[in-house]
C-alpha cells in the first residue's frame, strides 16, 4: 500500500472496496480505478495487442492507452479507461486482452515470435482464400473486450442546447475565457471533461494572482455558476466538432438518479476550445514495460489522489517540464536517482531546480535499455561515450506536449508543425472556433490567461454595453520554468522494441519497414502499421508516428503533415447515442384506430409500409398460417370478409385546376371525371416506371380526393408537393395530407350488401350505388362516406369515417356481419385474393424496370394527352421498342408447387431456341378459391408467350409451368361490379 | 448537422429538411420537343459543382416549403436566396 498520510482530493473516511482481476482491494472515495491500482502497488493492468506484453499504467487521463478494463460491475462494459472511471463501493473491472490471467498470458509467446509479426503481418500472411479460416483464431486472439451480454438497464435521453458561447474545457484558459465571455452578457456554456473544474490546476500547485490556484478556481468557478447565463457541466466530454458549429457532448454523471448519460447536441455561435494539452512518450527501447509512466501523470497520481507509484524514480526527457516536478517527487518521499536529459544542454533555470534538491542530471543521455519484465530492475543508459546502468523501480518520462485539436481538427481546421515547441497547433481556421491556452500551444499558464483574456475579449468585449470598466485584465500568473523542448529520435536501428503506440503494438522498427516498403503518405502508413488506429487514437502517438516517418524520408515534420482526427474524440456510448429512442421508440410503429382490436382478436401482425403493423393473417387455434390464410380467402370469395384500410395515403386536393394537375399526374383523365364518381388512376414517375396507383374521387367540381399505396404515400406526396411549389406554380391546388384525419374499412364478398343493409342508414345500397360510385350518408348515426372501390376483385364497400368513430363502428360491422360469417382478413389474404386477380403492385411487377404497357396497362394511358408525368420516357420506350420483360401469369404443373418469390425463370427444355435467364417471380401463393398454385412473373417478351412452357428455378426446387395471362379468377370483373 | 436558413422558419437543424437537389434544372415546358438525350440529361444528370451550388430544399418538418439556398459544397457555406417562393 503506497498511499501519502495526507494530501490529494481522496476521502479517507470513506474507504472501498473493488475487485480487479478477481482479487481484492481498497481505495478511497475521490480515487479512480487507476489512481486506487497505482496505491495498491498494481503494475500489470493489461496485456497488449499483438505482443501480449504486460503493461502498465502509462497516463492519469483519457489518453490512456494501456489500462483498458470490463467494467463487470456496471452493465459488463468494455474498454474503458482506468483512468476515467470513478472508483465505487463494490466496483468490479477485468483487464481486456489477457488469458487466462493478466499477470500470466499464454499468448506473450507472440512476443517470442515478435520477429514474425512485422507490420501489414496479416496483410502479407493471410492471403485470399485462407482468411476465413484464420480469421477465427485471429479474432480470439485479438478481441479488445467483450460486449456485454445483458441488456443495458440504463436510461438517456438526448438534448438539444443553443448558446452564444461554447467553452470546452474549465482549465485556467477555459475559466478566463467564460468569465470574459459571461460578463459582457452573452449566453455561456462550459463543458469539462473532469469531475472538478481546474484543469492541471488540479495537479499542479500554481499561483494565479497572488493566490493558490485551486483557490483561484473555487473563487472564479463559485462566481460564474451563480450567474444566470452561465450553464456549467463538469463530467462532460465534448465528443465531436460538426458542420456549422455543432458540438456534440456526453454528459457522463447527470444529477437525475434515473439518467445514466445525457447526450448534448449544442449549437454554439462561437466555440472556445480549451481543451488543454497530453504528455507525449518518449520512445526508447522497453518504453512499454510496467513502471514506465508519463512523469506528468505520476505527479498528477501524487499530488491529487496522494497515490505513489515507486519508490527509486529515474526521469528522461527532452523537455523542461519534469524539472518542475522534482519537488512533487520528493516531498512524496520518493528517491530521485537523477534526470537523464537527451539535450546537451538544459538551461540554467532548469539545472537550478535540479541542483536545489541535490538531483543529478545527465546530459546527452539516452536509455538503451530497461532490466525486468514485469517490473522495473534497473536501466541503462549512454551518456558520451559510456555505457552506465542505474537501479531503479520507475522510470519517469516526458517526451513534450501534445495540444489537444480534435475538435478544431473536426470542425475542419488544419494544423501546422510548430518548431519550438516541437507540437502540431491550431493552423488554418474553418468555422467559428477558437483555440486558446495549450490546446492552441501557448504551454506557459500567465500566457495562455492572457491569451483567453484576448481572444474572448475581441469576440465579445466589444458588444459588452453594460460595462464601464473596459475590456477585463488577465490575472498574473508565473512559470516555474520556461517550456524548452529539443526533439531527438532514437538512434536508426536500435536494439529492442521501442513502441510509438502502445496499444496497437507499433514500434520503431515498423515504421521504418512501412517507410522501407515505400509507404510515403502519413495516411498509409498509419494504415499499414495501424498506428494510431487502436481506441485512443493516437492521442499521444501521433506525432512521435509523423517524427519517424519525417526522420526516415529525410523530410521536415512540418511536410510530412497530420492524420486527419474524427470524431469521437473519446468513445461514446451506444446508449448515449441511442437515447430514449430504444426498443419499440427506434421506430415507433404508427397505429390505427382498430390495431388495439385486431391484437386483441388474435391478429399476426407484420411490418407494413410506412411503419405501420398490420395483421398479417388471424390464426384460430390449432390453425397454421395457410390454413388461416384459406379460412379468410375463402370468406372473402364466399360471404364476406372485413379489413382496416386506413393506412393507405388519402390526400386532398382543392382548387379550380385540381382536374388538370391530376391530367399531369395520372396516365389516364381526371379533368372529365363527373362529381360523385370515382376512377382508378396510375401514376408514373418522369423516367416512365411504375410509381403509385389507386381511385381518385371527384367530391366537388373543385375537390377531389385521392388515395395511395400505404408504402408510397410519403413519396407520392412529396412528388405532388414538389410539382406544386416548384414547377407549376402557375397551378391553383391546395394539396392536403388527410391520412391521418379518415379511417377506412372494407367490408367485401358477395355478401357485403346484405351486412351494411342489416344498419339503419339513409344510403342507398341499390343497383344505383354503382362500381365506382361514392355516398356519403350515416350508418348507425355516424357519418360516413362510402365508397364501391375493391381490392380484392369482390362485391365490395370501402367505408370511410372520421377517426373517432371508427372503432365503434367497426364493432357496428362485425356484430352485423355475424350472422353472414363477416371474417376479419389479414394483409397476406389480400396479397392472396390480389394475385388471383392479377391485380398490379407497383411495389411487386414495378421492379424500377417496368413500364405500364410491360404490366398489361395499357389501357390506362392515355398517350393523346399533351403531357402527362412519365410520358416524354414513355415515347422513348415505344420508340426503341426491343425485348422487355412483361408481367405473365404462372401455372406450375405440380398444382402444390411451393413458389419463393423471386425465383428466377428459365427455358423449358426443348421448348425454344432462348436461352439464359428470363426472368423472375414477383409474387405466388397457393390459390384457395383455384386449389392450386398460382404465380405472376415478369418474363421477357411475356405477352407473346402465353402456352408456353417455362421452369421456375428456386434456391431449393424447381418445377416446370405454363404462361397464362396474369388473371387467374374472374377476367371479366363481374364481381367487383355485381 | 447544417443549420438551414428556412425563408419562413428562418436556422433550423438540417434533419427536419429534404434537400431535393439542383435547382437549376427546370423541368422543360415541352418535353416531347426534346431530344432523347437532352430529356436524358434533364432526368439524370447534375453538375455537381465543387463550390458554390443552387439548391431546392424541402422544409417537410416544418411549413413545408420548398424553397432554393445557395450552398458551398466545400465549407457548406449557405447564403439564402431572397426570391420566395410562392
Amino acid at each position: 500500500m503506497t498511499r501519502l498520510a495526507s494530501g490529494g482530493v481522496i476521502d479517507r473516511q470513506r474507504p472501498l472496496r473493488f475487485l480487479f482481476n478477481g482479487k481484492r482491494y481498497q481505495g478511497y472515495e475521490g480515487d479512480t480505478l487507476a489512481s486506487a491500482l497505482v496505491a495498491n502497488d498494481v503494475l500489470i493492468v493489461g496485456r497488449s495487442f499483438k505482443y501480449h506484453r504486460p503493461r502498465g499504467l502509462l497516463t492519469c487521463g483519457p489518453e490512456e492507452p494501456n489500462g483498458l478494463v470490463q467494467l463487470v460491475s456496471d452493465g459488463d462494459q468494455p474498454n474503458l479507461r482506468a483512468t476515467e472511471i470513478p472508483l465505487r463501493e463494490g466496483l468490479e473491472a477485468r483487464s481486456v486482452n489477457c488469458w487466462p490471467s493478466a499477470r500470466f498470458d499464454l499468448r506473450a509467446i507472440n512476443s517470442v515470435l515478435a520477429p514474425l509479426f512485422p507490420a501489414g503481418f496479416y496483410y502479407k500472411t493471410f492471403m485470399a482464400g485462407k482468411w476465413d479460416f484464420y480469421s477465427r483464431f485471429i479474432r480470439q486472439a485479438a478481441g479488445l473486450g467483450h460486449s456485454p451480454k445483458e441488456r443495458d438497464q440504463g436510461r438517456y435521453e438526448r438534448v438539444n442546447h443553443h448558446t452564444d458561447v461554447l467553452i470546452v474545457g474549465a482549465g485556467p484558459a477555459g475559466i478566463q475565457a467564460a468569465k470574459v465571455a459571461s460578463g459582457s452578457g452573452h449566453d455561456v456554456m462550459v463543458l469539462d471533461m473532469q469531475e472538478s473544474p481546474g484543469g492541471h490546476l488540479l495537479f499542479h500547485p500554481r499561483q494565479i494572482d497572488g493566490q493558490a490556484g485551486s483557490d483561484w478556481v473555487s473563487r472564479e468557478v463559485g462566481e460564474l455558476q451563480d450567474r444566470d447565463n452561465v450553464t456549467w457541466l463538469q463530467s462532460t466530454t465534448a465528443t465531436g466538432y460538426y458542420d456549422h458549429n455543432m458540438v456534440i457532448a456526453v454528459e457522463h454523471k447527470p444529477a437525475e438518479s434515473w439518467l445514466k448519460e445525457r447526450l448534448w447536441h449544442i449549437r454554439a455561435r462561437k466555440v472556445i476550445i480549451a481543451t488543454g494539452a497530453v504528455e507525449r512518450p518518449l520512445i526508447f527501447p522497453g518504453n512499454d514495460r510496467p513502471g514506465v509512466m508519463l512523469a506528468d501523470a505520476a505527479a498528477r497520481y501524487i499530488r491529487r489522489f496522494a497515490a505513489v507509484p515507486g519508490k527509486k524514480v529515474l526521469i528522461y526527457t527532452n523537455n523542461s517540464t519534469p524539472y518542475a516536478q522534482l519537488e512533487t517527487f520528493k516531498t512524496a518521499g520518493i528517491e530521485i536517482q537523477g534526470i537523464l536529459d537527451l539535450r546537451k544542454n538544459p538551461s540554467e533555470a532548469e539545472l537550478c531546480l535540479a541542483s536545489k534538491l541535490e538531483v543529478p542530471v545527465s546530459v546527452d543521455a539516452r536509455i538503451t535499455g530497461v532490466q525486468g519484465r514485469s517490473g522495473i530492475r534497473g536501466v541503462t543508459y549512454q551518456s558520451g561515450a559510456g555505457s552506465k546502468t542505474v537501479r531503479c523501480d520507475l522510470v519517469c518520462h516526458s517526451g513534450g506536449w501534445n495540444p489537444l485539436i480534435h475538435l478544431y481538427s473536426h470542425a475542419g481546421g488544419r494544423s501546422r508543425f510548430e518548431q519550438a515547441s516541437a507540437a502540431f497547433i491550431p493552423g488554418e481556421r474553418a468555422q467559428a472556433a477558437y483555440p486558446v491556452g495549450s490546446a492552441n500551444g501557448t504551454f506557459s499558464l500567465a500566457e495562455g490567461l492572457k491569451e483567453a483574456t484576448d481572444v474572448a475579449n475581441s469576440l465579445f468585449g466589444e458588444s459588452a454595453g453594460n460595462r464601464a470598466s473596459g475590456t477585463p485584465n488577465a490575472p498574473a500568473a508565473e512559470d516555474e520554468v520556461p517550456y524548452r523542448i529539443d526533439q531527438i529520435w532514437p538512434e536508426k536501428g536500435h536494439k529492442g522494441k521501442a513502441f510509438v503506440d502502445f496499444q496497437n503494438d507499433v514500434t520503431t522498427a515498423d515504421i521504418a519497414l512501412a517507410v522501407r516498403e515505400n509507404f510515403q503518405s502519413i495516411e498509409h502508413v498509419k494504415r499499414y502499421t495501424t498506428a494510431g488506429m487502436a481506441v485512443d487514437q493516437g492521442k499521444i502517438g501521433n506525432p512521435n508516428v509523423i517524427g519517424l516517418v519525417s526522420r526516415e524520408l529525410g523530410e521536415e515534420q512540418a511536410s510530412v503533415g497530420t492524420t486527419t482526427f474524427r470524431p469521437p474524440f473519446a468513445p461514446v456510448s451506444f446508449g448515449a447515442i441511442g437515447g430514449s429512442e430504444r426498443g419499440p421508440l427506434i421506430i415507433p410503429a404508427r397505429t390505427t384506430p382498430i390495431t388495439a382490436w385486431n391484437i386483441e382478436n388474435g391478429a399476426a401482425m407484420d411490418e407494413a409500409g410506412a411503419n405501420f403493423r398490420r395483421p398479417f393473417f388471424f390464426p384460430r387455434p390449432d390453425e397454421t398460417m395457410e390454413d388461416a390464410v384459406a379460412r379468410e380467402a375463402t370468406a372473402v370469395r364466399t360471404s364476406c370478409g372485413i379489413y382496416d384500410g386506413t393506412p393507405l395515403g388519402t390526400f386532398e386536393l382543392q382548387g379550380p385546376d385540381t382536374g388538370e394537375l391530376l391530367n399531369r399526374l395520372y396516365t389516364n383523365r381526371f379533368d372529365n371525371l363527373p362529381v360523385g364518381r370515382g376512377r382508378f388512376g396510375l401514376m408514373l414517375r418522369e423516367d416512365g416506371r411504375l410509381f403509385d396507383d389507386g381511385v381518385t374521387f371527384r367530391v366537388d367540381p373543385n375537390r377531389y380526393l385521392m388515395s395511395c399505396g400505404t408504402g408510397a404515400a410519403g413519396a407520392v406526396y412529396a412528388h405532388i408537393d414538389r410539382l406544386l411549389q416548384t414547377e407549376w406554380t402557375d397551378l391553383k391546388v391546395y394539396l392536403v395530407n388527410v391520412s391521418a384525419a379518415w379511417a377506412t374499412m372494407c367490408v367485401c364478398g358477395p355478401l357485403a350488401r346484405a351486412v351494411l343493409g342489416k344498419l339503419e342508414s339513409d344510403i342507398s345500397l341499390d343497383p344505383t350505388f354503382r362500381f365506382l360510385d361514392f355516398r356519403d350518408g350515416t350508418l348507425e348515426g355516424i357519418n360516413v362516406r362510402v365508397a364501391r372501390v375493391s381490392y380484392t376483385g369482390e362485391l365490395s364497400f370501402e367505408v370511410n369515417v372520421a377517426r373517432r368513430s371508427a372503432l365503434k363502428l367497426w364493432k357496428i360491422l362485425m356484430e352485423a356481419g355475424k350472422e353472414f360469417g363477416i371474417t376479419p382478413v389479414g394483409s397476406e389474404t389480400s396479397g392472396v385474393l390480389r394475385i388471383e386477380k392479377g391485380f398490379i403492385s407497383p411495389g411487386h411487377e414495378g421492379d424500377n424496370i417496368t413500364n405500364p404497357f410491360d404490366a398489361g396497362m395499357g389501357w390506362i394511358v392515355d398517350m393523346t394527352k399533351p403531357d402527362f408525368i412519365g410520358k416524354r420516357s414513355l415515347l422513348r420506350d415505344v420508340k426503341l421498342g426491343g425485348e422487355r420483360q412483361h408481367v405473365v401469369g404462372l401455372l406450375p404443373d405440380d398444382e402444390q408447387a411451393l413458389v419463393a418469390d423471386g425465383s428466377a425463370l428459365l427455358p423449358a427444355q426443348g421448348s425454344d431456341s432462348r436461352s439464359g435467364f428470363q426472368g423472375h417471380v414477383t409474387a405466388a401463393c397457393f390459390s384457395p378459391t383455384l386449389k392450386r398454385t398460382i404465380a405472376l412473373a415478369l418474363l421477357k417478351d411475356g405477352q407473346k408467350r402465353h402456352g408456353e412452357r417455362v421452369v421456375i428455378s428456386g434456391l431449393e426446387n424447381s418445377c416446370v409451368a405454363t404462361v397464362t395471362e396474369p388473371v387467374f379468377y374472374d377476367p371479366k370483373g363481374e364481381r367487383m361490379r355485381g | 448537422m447544417l443549420e438551414i436558413p428556412c425563408p419562413w422558419c428562418g436556422l433550423r437543424n438540417e434533419s427536419e429538411f429534404v434537400c431535393a437537389g439542383e435547382a437549376d434544372r427546370k423541368r422543360p415546358p415541352d418535353p416531347e420537343a426534346e431530344t432523347d438525350e437532352a430529356w436524358a440529361d434533364y432526368l439524370f444528370n447534375s453538375t455537381n459543382p465543387k463550390g458554390v451550388v443552387r439548391e431546392w430544399w424541402w422544409h417537410v418538418a416544418g411549413c413545408t416549403r420548398w424553397f432554393q439556398i445557395d450552398r458551398d459544397t466545400v465549407t457548406h457555406e449557405i447564403a439564402p436566396v431572397k426570391e420566395r417562393s410562392k
